[in-house]
């Protein structure tokens, strides 16, 4: 399978540019992927980072803030990808925020703080970057469920978290791609975090299990809804997609529902 | 009904009374609550540009978005921001609300500010301290209509955000001051209503003298988070929506108008309820066996039918029986009353009566007095 060739999920985003003449279609954007215990959304959290650090857009650069898993998981996952993260973080281009073990400081002001300086952190990559005119930067959150739990689950200061790191997207045109899990909020009647983080979402990503059960052949299906679709040409784009997917070892297969043969 | 809204906040204040006052809600199966606001600040803007609104200035409380972002909106609509005469202030809550940048740069942690800063919008780095918030808008509005009786309007692009970080009575304080100030001409706000608790909301209409809620075309049976399930329908839905305002006048009269909306290329669109509805609603009316309505050509033919009781004048001039003359036409009409039949019309494009007489034990018509049994 030729690894260039657009898929469903980067027409869906607006990532198909075969004259590599537009800017990054996701600057500026905050994107929100939402799944469940049953799919997992990591693997579109993977692709945008592989897409976000492929050898065509040399300007690039990734922070990641990692929450979930280890840095090797990350550069197993990427390799069959065919990204070398190891490489990218030598060159300068991929910063790894290895939070696994973090825990904010207990108490309000102490946690608080805690969050400002992560704040401060990326704040300081993306200003730096920016001035070595490396104008696409894609910042990553995986994932944000953890993030409150780090956090000593205070859900406001991590949204003021969101919100700030949201400023550092209409600064300097950056874009926020960030996990979070749906089903850990389904009990809640009204579910606050979730609710702000898809008003704030230009693009909303939901990875869920098919309606009708499980399938051999198809793991799942993806909606992509954009918001805000940016047309200078006045040429309508698809706003709502859907489509099935099933992931593989070295990439994910994106179609139609019922047109896989 | 957008349009009345633009009005009554055109429009401002009287003398001594409240400034009218708006909320905007919506809710994530119809998020379009921020398409309305932008709607309104643009009518707004163009209106106070062209003189033609109470107010002589725009104060604008960023949260949701940067300065620079309502900048180029109101370039794109054509709406001149940078005139020779200042008009708008942004006070912006969005860069740094709590102050985490300042104190960043303090500590000489932070990097370079950002380029937000030459946008000219006064910043605002304590969103929780209510009394500041306020007095920074009423400054704010006085440095562009300065000292006097001209006024100017208000708006609030999300009044969740201040909600977050203060409580509702604080921030019920700040909107009935900022209502009650006498050089506020109208204001208006914009809240999502399923991030808080309903009396939140309630709290927010009370105080506003408009409400425009938005909601999707289709309400959802299931509750109000987004049910992908209906995708096929959503697909075609999502963008549109119904728009409802609730107008409270100053005798109480409450009166609600209804308008859908559909969202096209970053701009909402109004338009009246579509006859197309309304087709589908008389469809979905149970099938009976009766008519509730008449057909046009059943409207037709009723209205010619001849009541027995009217002049049946056929072309000729109507001659009332005065007692003197004999009516000439009497004896053909006496005729067929005796077979039973009571006028045969040959011209067949007239509505007719057929009577049947049951029987001949029924009478016929007489003069003969039917009481004249009784013993009175």
């Amino acid at each position: 399978m030729d690894q260039r060739a657009p898929n469903l999920l980067d027409e869906a985003l607006g990532l198909v540019d075969e004259e590599k003449t537009k800017p990054w279609p996701l600057s500026s954007r905050v994107v929100l992927v939402e799944d469940r215990v049953e799919t997992s959304g990591a693997f579109v959290l993977h692709h945008l980072l592989k897409r976000a650090l492929s050898p065509h857009s040399s300007n690039d650069v990734v922070v990641f803030l990692a929450f979930s898993q280890p840095f090797s998981h990350y550069d197993r996952v990427l390799r069959k990808l065919g990204c070398n993260l190891t490489a990218q973080r030598e060159n300068n281009r991929f910063f790894f925020l290895d939070l696994l073990m973090s825990e904010f400081p207990d108490g309000d002001e102490e946690n608080k703080d805690g969050l400002v300086a992560l704040y401060g952190k990326i704040e300081k990559v993306v200003s730096t970057s920016f001035q070595e005119n490396k104008k696409c930067i894609t910042i990553v959150i995986d994932d944000f469920s953890l993030m409150e739990v780090a956090a000593n689950g205070s859900t406001n200061y991590v949204l003021d978290f969101l919100r700030y790191c949201r400023t550092l997207t209409s600064a300097f045109g950056c874009s926020l791609v960030v996990l979070n899990h749906e089903d850990i909020y389904s009990s809640i009647e009204r579910p606050a975090l979730i609710l702000q983080m898809e008003y704030l979402a230009d693009i909303l990503i939901k990875a869920e299990p098919l309606a009708t059960g499980l399938a051999t052949d198809v793991h799942g299906q993806l909606t992509v809804l954009n918001k805000e679709i940016r047309d200078e040409q006045g040429s309508s784009r698809n706003k709502i997609c859907n489509f099935h997917f099933r992931v593989k070892e070295n990439g994910v297969e994106y179609f139609y529902p019922g047109s896989k043969t | 009904m957008a349009e009345s809204i633009c009005r009554a906040l055109r429009d401002g204040a009287l003398q001594g009374e409240h400034a009218p006052a708006l909320t905007i809600k919506d809710s994530i199966v119809s998020p379009f609550g921020f398409h309305v606001f932008t709607h309104l600040l643009t009518q707004l803007s163009s209106n106070i540009l062209a003189a033609k609104s109470q107010s002589r200035g725009l104060v604008l409380v960023a949260f949701s978005r940067s300065p620079s972002f309502y900048l180029d909106l109101l370039n794109r609509k054509g709406i001149h921001v940078a005139s020779s005469q200042k008009w708008i202030e942004i006070l912006d809550c969005y860069t740094d609300p709590l102050g985490w940048k300042d104190a960043l740069l303090a500590s000489g942690y932070g990097g370079s500010l950002s380029n937000e800063a030459s946008t000219g919008a006064s910043l605002c780095r304590n969103v929780k301290d209510m009394d500041k918030l306020y007095s920074s808008i009423i400054e704010l509005g006085k440095g562009i209509v300065g000292q006097g009786k001209v006024r100017f309007c208000v708006a609030i692009d999300s009044v969740n955000e201040i909600l977050r970080h203060a409580s509702i009575s604080s921030v019920a304080g700040l909107l009935s001051n900022l209502r009650s100030n006498d050089r506020v001409s109208s204001i208006f706000w914009l809240s999502h209503s399923d991030l808080h608790e309903d009396r939140v909301t309630a709290v927010l209409e009370y105080m506003s003298s408009m409400v425009a809620s938005i909601e999707p075309l289709n309400q959802s049976a299931y509750g109000h988070r987004c049910n992908w399930e209906r995708l096929p329908l959503l697909k075609h839905n999502f963008w549109k929506g119904k728009f409802h305002v609730r107008f409270k006048r100053r005798n109480g009269r409450v009166r609600v108008m209804s308008e859908e909306f559909y969202v096209e290329q970053l701009a909402i669109n109004f338009r009246s309820i579509s006859s197309e509805d309304e087709i589908v609603n008389r469809s979905l009316l149970p099938k009976v066996q009766f008519n509730l309505q008449l057909s046009e050509k059943e409207q037709f033919d009723r209205a010619k039918v001849v009541l027995p009781f009217e002049h049946q004048g056929t072309g000729k001039p109507i001659q009332i029986y005065d007692g003197r003359r004999s009516l000439t036409d009497g004896k053909s009409e006496a005729e067929p009353v005796s077979t039973g039949i009571l006028q045969t019309n040959e011209n067949s494009s007239k509505g007719e009566i057929i009577y049947l007489r049951d029987s001949d034990d029924e009478r016929p018509d007489s003069d003969e007095d039917p009481d004249d049994d009784l013993d009175i």
